[in-house]
Protein backbone atom coordinates (compact mmCIF):
# COMPACT_ATOMS: atom_id res chain seq x y z
CA UNK A 1 0.00 0.00 0.00
CA UNK A 2 2.76 2.41 0.89
CA UNK A 3 3.80 2.48 -2.75
CA UNK A 4 0.70 4.55 -3.36
CA UNK A 5 1.49 7.13 -0.69
CA UNK A 6 1.74 10.71 -1.84
CA UNK A 7 2.79 14.00 -0.26
CA UNK A 8 0.34 16.87 -0.33
CA UNK A 9 1.69 20.37 -0.20
CA UNK A 10 -0.67 23.03 1.09
CA UNK A 11 -0.77 25.74 -1.58
CA UNK A 12 -0.82 28.58 0.97
CA UNK A 13 1.25 27.45 3.95
CA UNK A 14 3.55 25.03 2.21
CA UNK A 15 2.79 22.50 4.92
CA UNK A 16 3.25 18.92 3.77
CA UNK A 17 1.00 16.00 4.77
CA UNK A 18 0.88 12.50 3.44
CA UNK A 19 -1.98 10.47 2.08
CA UNK A 20 -2.49 6.88 1.05
CA UNK A 21 -4.88 5.44 -1.51
CA UNK A 22 -6.40 2.89 0.83
CA UNK A 23 -9.60 1.68 -0.82
CA UNK A 24 -9.69 0.97 -4.56
CA UNK A 25 -12.88 1.92 -6.39
CA UNK A 26 -14.19 -1.66 -6.60
CA UNK A 27 -13.90 -2.04 -2.85
CA UNK A 28 -15.69 1.26 -2.21
CA UNK A 29 -18.47 0.44 -4.68
CA UNK A 30 -18.95 -3.01 -3.17
CA UNK A 31 -18.90 -1.57 0.34
CA UNK A 32 -21.70 0.94 -0.28
CA UNK A 33 -23.81 -1.25 -2.53
CA UNK A 34 -23.52 -4.01 0.04
CA UNK A 35 -24.45 -1.58 2.81
CA UNK A 36 -27.65 -0.62 0.99
CA UNK A 37 -28.42 -4.25 0.12
CA UNK A 38 -27.81 -5.35 3.71
CA UNK A 39 -30.18 -2.67 4.97
CA UNK A 40 -32.91 -3.91 2.60
CA UNK A 41 -32.23 -7.58 3.37
CA UNK A 42 -32.48 -7.03 7.12
CA UNK A 43 -35.59 -4.84 6.84
CA UNK A 44 -37.45 -7.16 4.51
CA UNK A 45 -36.18 -10.21 6.39
CA UNK A 46 -37.73 -8.92 9.58
CA UNK A 47 -41.03 -8.35 7.76
CA UNK A 48 -40.88 -11.94 6.47
CA UNK A 49 -40.16 -13.08 10.02
CA UNK A 50 -43.33 -11.27 11.18
CA UNK A 51 -45.40 -13.75 9.14
CA UNK A 52 -44.27 -16.60 11.42
CA UNK A 53 -42.25 -15.22 14.33
CA UNK A 54 -41.40 -18.62 15.69
CA UNK A 55 -38.91 -21.45 15.23
CA UNK A 56 -41.13 -24.25 16.43
CA UNK A 57 -44.32 -25.82 15.18
CA UNK A 58 -47.18 -23.97 13.52
CA UNK A 59 -49.58 -25.79 15.87
CA UNK A 60 -49.35 -24.77 18.64
CA UNK A 61 -47.51 -21.64 17.57
CA UNK A 62 -45.37 -19.93 20.19
CA UNK A 63 -44.37 -16.52 18.89
CA UNK A 64 -40.81 -15.63 19.79
CA UNK A 65 -41.35 -11.90 19.66
CA UNK A 66 -43.85 -9.47 18.25
CA UNK A 67 -41.56 -7.53 15.94
CA UNK A 68 -42.84 -3.96 15.34
CA UNK A 69 -43.84 -3.14 11.79
CA UNK A 70 -41.99 0.17 12.02
CA UNK A 71 -38.69 -1.74 12.00
CA UNK A 72 -39.52 -3.80 8.96
CA UNK A 73 -39.59 -3.17 5.23
CA UNK A 74 -42.07 -4.17 2.55
CA UNK A 75 -45.38 -3.60 4.35
CA UNK A 76 -46.64 -7.17 3.99
CA UNK A 77 -45.20 -10.63 3.43
CA UNK A 78 -45.55 -10.50 -0.37
CA UNK A 79 -43.97 -7.06 -0.56
CA UNK A 80 -41.13 -8.03 1.75
CA UNK A 81 -40.43 -11.13 -0.35
CA UNK A 82 -40.17 -8.95 -3.46
CA UNK A 83 -37.54 -6.80 -1.73
CA UNK A 84 -35.74 -9.82 -0.31
CA UNK A 85 -35.69 -11.81 -3.57
CA UNK A 86 -34.56 -8.73 -5.54
CA UNK A 87 -31.86 -7.44 -3.23
CA UNK A 88 -30.43 -10.88 -2.47
CA UNK A 89 -28.94 -10.77 -5.98
CA UNK A 90 -27.43 -7.34 -5.37
CA UNK A 91 -26.20 -8.50 -1.95
CA UNK A 92 -24.62 -11.63 -3.41
CA UNK A 93 -23.17 -9.84 -6.44
CA UNK A 94 -21.49 -7.15 -4.35
CA UNK A 95 -20.13 -9.81 -1.99
CA UNK A 96 -18.83 -12.02 -4.79
CA UNK A 97 -17.20 -9.15 -6.67
CA UNK A 98 -15.59 -7.97 -3.44
CA UNK A 99 -14.25 -11.39 -2.46
CA UNK A 100 -13.11 -12.04 -6.03
CA UNK A 101 -11.30 -8.73 -6.16
CA UNK A 102 -9.63 -9.21 -2.78
CA UNK A 103 -8.26 -12.59 -3.84
CA UNK A 104 -7.27 -11.48 -7.33
CA UNK A 105 -5.57 -8.25 -6.26
CA UNK A 106 -3.91 -9.59 -3.15
CA UNK A 107 -5.68 -6.87 -1.20
CA UNK A 108 -6.95 -9.59 1.15
CA UNK A 109 -3.60 -9.42 2.97
CA UNK A 110 -4.72 -6.10 4.39
CA UNK A 111 -8.02 -7.50 5.69
CA UNK A 112 -7.62 -11.19 6.43
CA UNK A 113 -7.02 -12.15 10.04
CA UNK A 114 -4.24 -14.74 10.16
CA UNK A 115 -2.45 -16.53 13.02
CA UNK A 116 0.27 -13.87 12.76
CA UNK A 117 -2.23 -11.36 14.07
CA UNK A 118 -2.98 -13.30 17.25
CA UNK A 119 -0.15 -11.80 19.39
CA UNK A 120 -1.49 -8.34 18.63
CA UNK A 121 -5.03 -9.07 19.83
CA UNK A 122 -4.49 -8.69 23.57
CA UNK A 123 -2.59 -5.35 23.44
CA UNK A 124 -5.35 -3.96 21.25
CA UNK A 125 -8.12 -5.23 23.57
CA UNK A 126 -6.23 -3.75 26.52
CA UNK A 127 -6.09 -0.43 24.73
CA UNK A 128 -9.76 -0.38 23.76
CA UNK A 129 -11.31 -1.66 26.98
CA UNK A 130 -8.79 -1.32 29.80
CA UNK A 131 -7.06 2.01 29.11
CA UNK A 132 -3.87 0.30 27.99
CA UNK A 133 -1.28 2.10 25.87
CA UNK A 134 -2.02 2.29 22.18
CA UNK A 135 0.01 -0.30 20.27
CA UNK A 136 1.92 1.19 17.32
CA UNK A 137 0.11 0.83 14.00
CA UNK A 138 2.14 -0.83 11.33
CA UNK A 139 -0.54 -1.49 8.75
CA UNK A 140 -3.92 -0.29 7.62
CA UNK A 141 -5.87 -2.47 10.02
CA UNK A 142 -5.01 -3.54 13.54
CA UNK A 143 -5.51 -7.18 14.59
CA UNK A 144 -8.95 -6.51 16.07
CA UNK A 145 -10.11 -4.75 12.93
CA UNK A 146 -8.86 -7.66 10.83
CA UNK A 147 -10.65 -10.05 13.12
CA UNK A 148 -13.88 -8.04 12.82
CA UNK A 149 -13.71 -7.66 9.03
CA UNK A 150 -12.77 -11.28 8.49
CA UNK A 151 -15.68 -12.38 10.67
CA UNK A 152 -18.02 -10.04 8.81
CA UNK A 153 -17.04 -11.56 5.48
CA UNK A 154 -17.52 -15.04 6.94
CA UNK A 155 -20.94 -14.05 8.28
CA UNK A 156 -21.85 -12.64 4.88
CA UNK A 157 -21.03 -15.98 3.26
CA UNK A 158 -23.02 -17.80 5.95
CA UNK A 159 -26.01 -15.53 5.46
CA UNK A 160 -26.07 -16.50 1.78
CA UNK A 161 -25.60 -20.22 2.43
CA UNK A 162 -28.32 -20.38 5.10
CA UNK A 163 -30.53 -18.29 2.83
CA UNK A 164 -30.10 -20.68 -0.09
CA UNK A 165 -30.84 -23.60 2.22
CA UNK A 166 -34.26 -22.23 3.14
CA UNK A 167 -35.05 -20.72 -0.28
CA UNK A 168 -34.23 -23.95 -2.13
CA UNK A 169 -34.53 -26.79 0.42
CA UNK A 170 -35.21 -29.25 -2.44
CA UNK A 171 -32.71 -28.28 -5.15
CA UNK A 172 -30.04 -27.66 -2.48
CA UNK A 173 -31.29 -30.30 -0.06
CA UNK A 174 -27.66 -31.20 0.74
CA UNK A 175 -27.08 -27.68 2.01
CA UNK A 176 -30.11 -27.81 4.31
CA UNK A 177 -29.03 -31.28 5.40
CA UNK A 178 -25.50 -30.07 6.18
CA UNK A 179 -26.96 -27.39 8.41
CA UNK A 180 -29.00 -29.91 10.34
CA UNK A 181 -32.23 -29.53 8.42
CA UNK A 182 -34.62 -26.86 7.22
CA UNK A 183 -35.60 -25.76 10.73
CA UNK A 184 -32.06 -25.19 11.91
CA UNK A 185 -31.09 -23.50 8.64
CA UNK A 186 -33.93 -21.01 9.12
CA UNK A 187 -32.87 -20.39 12.70
CA UNK A 188 -29.23 -19.97 11.61
CA UNK A 189 -30.27 -17.52 8.89
CA UNK A 190 -31.98 -15.47 11.59
CA UNK A 191 -29.05 -15.66 14.03
CA UNK A 192 -26.49 -14.79 11.37
CA UNK A 193 -28.50 -11.63 10.72
CA UNK A 194 -28.14 -10.59 14.37
CA UNK A 195 -24.43 -11.36 14.30
CA UNK A 196 -24.06 -9.15 11.21
CA UNK A 197 -26.07 -6.42 12.93
CA UNK A 198 -23.75 -6.68 15.93
CA UNK A 199 -20.79 -6.17 13.59
CA UNK A 200 -22.51 -3.20 11.91
CA UNK A 201 -23.16 -1.64 15.31
CA UNK A 202 -19.53 -1.98 16.37
CA UNK A 203 -18.38 -0.81 12.94
CA UNK A 204 -20.48 2.36 13.15
CA UNK A 205 -19.33 3.09 16.70
CA UNK A 206 -15.70 2.83 15.62
CA UNK A 207 -16.26 5.00 12.55
CA UNK A 208 -17.81 7.69 14.73
CA UNK A 209 -15.02 7.43 17.32
CA UNK A 210 -12.28 7.60 14.72
CA UNK A 211 -13.70 10.56 12.91
CA UNK A 212 -14.24 11.72 9.38
CA UNK A 213 -10.83 10.84 8.01
CA UNK A 214 -11.64 7.16 8.16
CA UNK A 215 -15.13 7.63 6.80
CA UNK A 216 -13.88 9.71 3.87
CA UNK A 217 -11.35 7.12 2.86
CA UNK A 218 -14.24 4.73 2.14
CA UNK A 219 -15.77 7.45 -0.05
CA UNK A 220 -12.78 8.75 -1.98
CA UNK A 221 -10.23 6.04 -1.35
CA UNK A 222 -7.69 8.50 0.05
CA UNK A 223 -6.73 8.60 3.68
CA UNK A 224 -4.82 11.59 4.97
CA UNK A 225 -2.05 11.11 7.49
CA UNK A 226 -2.50 7.44 8.29
CA UNK A 227 -0.72 6.57 11.51
CA UNK A 228 1.04 3.58 10.05
CA UNK A 229 2.83 5.85 7.58
CA UNK A 230 4.09 8.61 9.83
CA UNK A 231 5.22 6.44 12.72
CA UNK B 1 7.04 9.82 -3.22
CA UNK B 2 4.79 11.86 -5.47
CA UNK B 3 4.17 15.41 -4.37
CA UNK B 4 0.99 17.25 -5.34
CA UNK B 5 -0.58 20.43 -4.11
CA UNK B 6 -3.58 20.43 -1.87
CA UNK B 7 -5.97 21.84 -4.48
CA UNK B 8 -5.13 19.03 -6.82
CA UNK B 9 -5.63 16.57 -3.98
CA UNK B 10 -9.07 18.02 -3.36
CA UNK B 11 -10.17 17.74 -6.98
CA UNK B 12 -8.78 14.20 -7.08
CA UNK B 13 -10.96 13.34 -4.08
CA UNK B 14 -14.00 14.90 -5.72
CA UNK B 15 -13.40 12.81 -8.81
CA UNK B 16 -13.10 9.65 -6.76
CA UNK B 17 -16.29 10.50 -4.90
CA UNK B 18 -18.09 10.99 -8.21
CA UNK B 19 -17.17 7.50 -9.28
CA UNK B 20 -19.54 6.17 -6.61
CA UNK B 21 -22.53 7.29 -8.69
CA UNK B 22 -23.61 3.66 -9.38
CA UNK B 23 -24.46 3.38 -5.68
CA UNK B 24 -26.83 6.33 -6.02
CA UNK B 25 -28.60 4.43 -8.81
CA UNK B 26 -29.92 2.09 -6.11
CA UNK B 27 -31.89 5.12 -4.93
CA UNK B 28 -34.24 4.37 -7.83
CA UNK B 29 -35.80 1.80 -5.50
CA UNK B 30 -36.88 4.66 -3.26
CA UNK B 31 -38.87 6.41 -6.00
CA UNK B 32 -42.47 5.16 -5.64
CA UNK B 33 -43.25 5.29 -9.35
CA UNK B 34 -40.44 3.01 -10.49
CA UNK B 35 -40.15 0.98 -7.31
CA UNK B 36 -42.99 -1.33 -8.33
CA UNK B 37 -41.65 -2.24 -11.79
CA UNK B 38 -38.13 -2.63 -10.37
CA UNK B 39 -39.28 -5.07 -7.69
CA UNK B 40 -41.40 -6.88 -10.24
CA UNK B 41 -38.34 -7.24 -12.45
CA UNK B 42 -36.34 -8.48 -9.46
CA UNK B 43 -38.98 -11.08 -8.65
CA UNK B 44 -39.15 -12.15 -12.30
CA UNK B 45 -35.39 -12.57 -12.36
CA UNK B 46 -35.59 -14.67 -9.21
CA UNK B 47 -38.32 -16.81 -10.79
CA UNK B 48 -36.27 -17.21 -13.95
CA UNK B 49 -33.28 -18.35 -11.88
CA UNK B 50 -35.55 -20.69 -9.88
CA UNK B 51 -36.83 -22.31 -13.08
CA UNK B 52 -33.21 -22.77 -14.20
CA UNK B 53 -32.29 -24.37 -10.86
CA UNK B 54 -35.18 -26.82 -11.13
CA UNK B 55 -33.97 -30.29 -12.11
CA UNK B 56 -36.69 -32.59 -13.40
CA UNK B 57 -35.05 -35.77 -12.12
CA UNK B 58 -34.11 -34.40 -8.71
CA UNK B 59 -36.42 -35.68 -5.99
CA UNK B 60 -37.46 -33.73 -2.93
CA UNK B 61 -36.37 -35.40 0.32
CA UNK B 62 -38.87 -37.92 1.66
CA UNK B 63 -39.25 -38.92 5.27
CA UNK B 64 -39.94 -41.92 7.45
CA UNK B 65 -43.33 -42.39 9.11
CA UNK B 66 -41.81 -41.48 12.48
CA UNK B 67 -40.90 -38.03 11.16
CA UNK B 68 -44.47 -37.20 10.14
CA UNK B 69 -46.17 -34.22 11.70
CA UNK B 70 -49.21 -35.64 13.55
CA UNK B 71 -52.34 -35.11 11.47
CA UNK B 72 -53.97 -32.87 14.10
CA UNK B 73 -50.88 -30.63 14.07
CA UNK B 74 -51.03 -30.19 10.31
CA UNK B 75 -52.06 -26.54 9.82
CA UNK B 76 -54.99 -25.45 7.71
CA UNK B 77 -54.26 -22.41 5.60
CA UNK B 78 -57.33 -21.61 3.59
CA UNK B 79 -57.64 -18.17 2.10
CA UNK B 80 -61.42 -18.18 2.29
CA UNK B 81 -63.41 -21.02 3.84
CA UNK B 82 -62.32 -24.34 5.32
CA UNK B 83 -65.13 -26.12 3.52
CA UNK B 84 -66.51 -24.79 0.24
CA UNK B 85 -69.29 -27.40 0.40
CA UNK B 86 -68.33 -29.67 -2.48
CA UNK B 87 -71.05 -32.18 -3.38
CA UNK B 88 -68.97 -35.37 -3.60
CA UNK B 89 -71.67 -37.31 -5.48
CA UNK B 90 -71.72 -34.83 -8.33
CA UNK B 91 -68.05 -33.91 -8.27
CA UNK B 92 -65.93 -34.31 -11.38
CA UNK B 93 -62.69 -32.81 -12.55
CA UNK B 94 -63.37 -30.82 -15.69
CA UNK B 95 -60.46 -31.07 -18.12
CA UNK B 96 -59.95 -28.61 -20.94
CA UNK B 97 -57.27 -26.98 -23.08
CA UNK B 98 -54.53 -28.61 -25.12
CA UNK B 99 -55.66 -32.19 -24.46
CA UNK B 100 -56.94 -34.96 -26.71
CA UNK B 101 -59.62 -36.12 -24.26
CA UNK B 102 -61.25 -33.15 -22.60
CA UNK B 103 -64.32 -33.60 -20.43
CA UNK B 104 -65.39 -34.52 -16.92
CA UNK B 105 -63.39 -37.11 -15.00
CA UNK B 106 -64.75 -38.85 -11.91
CA UNK B 107 -62.66 -39.57 -8.84
CA UNK B 108 -62.87 -43.30 -9.65
CA UNK B 109 -61.38 -42.67 -13.08
CA UNK B 110 -58.51 -40.72 -11.52
CA UNK B 111 -58.00 -43.36 -8.84
CA UNK B 112 -57.66 -46.06 -11.49
CA UNK B 113 -54.17 -44.72 -12.20
CA UNK B 114 -51.21 -46.14 -10.21
CA UNK B 115 -51.29 -44.94 -6.62
CA UNK B 116 -48.31 -43.15 -5.13
CA UNK B 117 -47.83 -42.50 -1.43
CA UNK B 118 -45.12 -40.13 -0.18
CA UNK B 119 -44.04 -38.49 3.06
CA UNK B 120 -42.96 -35.05 1.97
CA UNK B 121 -42.21 -31.65 3.43
CA UNK B 122 -44.76 -28.92 3.00
CA UNK B 123 -43.17 -25.48 3.25
CA UNK B 124 -45.38 -22.47 3.76
CA UNK B 125 -44.36 -19.08 2.39
CA UNK B 126 -44.84 -17.78 5.94
CA UNK B 127 -41.84 -19.79 7.06
CA UNK B 128 -43.27 -22.84 8.82
CA UNK B 129 -43.11 -26.37 7.50
CA UNK B 130 -44.62 -29.74 8.25
CA UNK B 131 -44.04 -33.25 7.02
CA UNK B 132 -47.20 -34.86 5.73
CA UNK B 133 -48.23 -38.16 4.19
CA UNK B 134 -49.91 -37.85 0.84
CA UNK B 135 -51.52 -40.39 -1.45
CA UNK B 136 -52.66 -39.91 -5.00
CA UNK B 137 -51.75 -40.33 -8.62
CA UNK B 138 -48.97 -38.71 -10.52
CA UNK B 139 -50.15 -35.63 -12.34
CA UNK B 140 -47.92 -36.78 -15.20
CA UNK B 141 -49.88 -40.07 -15.42
CA UNK B 142 -53.12 -38.14 -15.50
CA UNK B 143 -51.78 -35.76 -18.16
CA UNK B 144 -50.84 -38.83 -20.16
CA UNK B 145 -54.33 -40.30 -19.67
CA UNK B 146 -56.05 -37.16 -20.96
CA UNK B 147 -53.64 -36.88 -23.87
CA UNK B 148 -52.18 -33.58 -22.77
CA UNK B 149 -49.82 -31.74 -25.09
CA UNK B 150 -46.82 -31.52 -22.80
CA UNK B 151 -45.15 -29.00 -25.05
CA UNK B 152 -47.76 -26.57 -23.74
CA UNK B 153 -46.15 -24.53 -21.01
CA UNK B 154 -48.65 -24.60 -18.18
CA UNK B 155 -51.21 -26.60 -16.27
CA UNK B 156 -53.79 -24.47 -14.50
CA UNK B 157 -56.35 -25.49 -11.90
CA UNK B 158 -59.48 -23.92 -10.50
CA UNK B 159 -61.01 -24.73 -7.17
CA UNK B 160 -64.42 -24.95 -5.51
CA UNK B 161 -63.53 -21.97 -3.31
CA UNK B 162 -62.59 -19.84 -6.36
CA UNK B 163 -58.89 -20.27 -5.62
CA UNK B 164 -56.83 -20.80 -8.75
CA UNK B 165 -53.26 -21.77 -9.53
CA UNK B 166 -50.85 -22.34 -12.38
CA UNK B 167 -47.98 -24.78 -12.71
CA UNK B 168 -45.07 -24.79 -15.13
CA UNK B 169 -44.99 -27.96 -17.25
CA UNK B 170 -41.64 -29.31 -15.93
CA UNK B 171 -43.04 -29.25 -12.38
CA UNK B 172 -46.36 -30.72 -13.55
CA UNK B 173 -44.43 -33.64 -15.05
CA UNK B 174 -42.21 -34.15 -11.98
CA UNK B 175 -42.63 -37.66 -10.55
CA UNK B 176 -43.52 -36.34 -7.08
CA UNK B 177 -46.25 -33.99 -8.29
CA UNK B 178 -49.54 -35.64 -7.29
CA UNK B 179 -53.22 -35.27 -7.80
CA UNK B 180 -53.76 -36.11 -4.16
CA UNK B 181 -56.90 -37.73 -2.77
CA UNK B 182 -55.51 -39.12 0.50
CA UNK B 183 -53.66 -37.72 3.48
CA UNK B 184 -52.31 -39.96 6.22
CA UNK B 185 -53.78 -43.00 4.42
CA UNK B 186 -57.32 -41.69 4.70
CA UNK B 187 -59.50 -39.93 2.15
CA UNK B 188 -58.89 -36.18 2.15
CA UNK B 189 -60.97 -34.36 4.73
CA UNK B 190 -62.99 -31.38 3.56
CA UNK B 191 -60.62 -28.88 5.25
CA UNK B 192 -57.62 -30.43 3.51
CA UNK B 193 -59.17 -30.11 0.09
CA UNK B 194 -61.50 -33.06 -0.55
CA UNK B 195 -62.02 -34.68 -2.87
CA UNK B 196 -58.86 -33.76 -4.81
CA UNK B 197 -55.92 -31.44 -4.24
CA UNK B 198 -52.40 -30.93 -5.48
CA UNK B 199 -49.34 -32.15 -3.59
CA UNK B 200 -46.08 -30.78 -5.00
CA UNK B 201 -43.03 -31.35 -2.76
CA UNK B 202 -40.91 -29.19 -5.09
CA UNK B 203 -43.15 -26.13 -4.64
CA UNK B 204 -44.14 -23.71 -1.91
CA UNK B 205 -47.45 -24.37 -0.12
CA UNK B 206 -49.69 -21.88 -1.88
CA UNK B 207 -49.17 -23.64 -5.22
CA UNK B 208 -50.73 -26.80 -3.79
CA UNK B 209 -54.37 -25.95 -4.42
CA UNK B 210 -57.26 -27.75 -2.73
CA UNK B 211 -60.85 -28.65 -3.78
CA UNK B 212 -59.89 -28.92 -7.45
CA UNK B 213 -62.75 -28.61 -9.93
CA UNK B 214 -61.06 -27.70 -13.22
CA UNK B 215 -57.78 -28.53 -14.88
CA UNK B 216 -56.51 -26.99 -18.06
CA UNK B 217 -53.41 -27.42 -20.20
CA UNK B 218 -52.45 -24.17 -21.83
CA UNK B 219 -49.77 -22.15 -23.61
CA UNK B 220 -50.77 -18.80 -22.24
CA UNK B 221 -51.75 -17.66 -18.77
CA UNK B 222 -54.40 -15.01 -18.43
CA UNK B 223 -53.86 -15.11 -14.69
CA UNK B 224 -51.07 -16.64 -12.59
CA UNK B 225 -52.63 -17.71 -9.33
CA UNK B 226 -54.54 -16.28 -6.41
CA UNK B 227 -51.46 -15.14 -4.45
CA UNK B 228 -49.20 -14.64 -7.47
CA UNK B 229 -51.60 -12.08 -8.89
CA UNK B 230 -51.18 -10.12 -5.66
CA UNK B 231 -47.43 -10.01 -5.97
CA UNK B 232 -46.09 -13.35 -4.74
CA UNK B 233 -43.56 -15.34 -6.72
CA UNK B 234 -44.99 -17.16 -9.74
CA UNK B 235 -42.54 -20.06 -9.85
CA UNK B 236 -41.64 -20.44 -6.16
CA UNK B 237 -39.87 -23.75 -6.51
CA UNK B 238 -38.17 -25.12 -3.43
Amino acid sequence: MSTQAIAIENAKTGEVTEAVYEHPLIVRLCHWINAVALFVMVGSGLQIFRAFPSFGAKIPQKDLIHWPKAFALGGWLGGALQWHLTFMWIYMASGLVYIGYEIFSGNYKQVLFTPRDIPGVWPMLRHYFFFGPKPPEKEAYNPLQKQAYTSAIGLGVLSVLTGIAIWKPVQFSWLAWMMGGFHIARLLHFLVMWAILAFVFGHLVMVILHGWNNFFSMLTGWKKDPEYLTK
Amino acid sequence: MNRIDSRKFKSMNRRELFKLVPVVALGAFAIPKIQKPLLKAGLSFSDWASAKLFRKGHLAPTFSDSELTPFDKFPLNTYDVDDPGVDFDKWTLTVAGDVQKPGDYTLAQIQSLPKITQNARHVCVEGWDVIGRYGGVRLSDFLNKIGADTTARFVTVECADDYYESLDMPTALHPQTLLCYEMYDRPLTREHGAPLRLNIPTKIGYKQAKYLTDLKVTRVLDRLGYWEDQGYSEFYGL
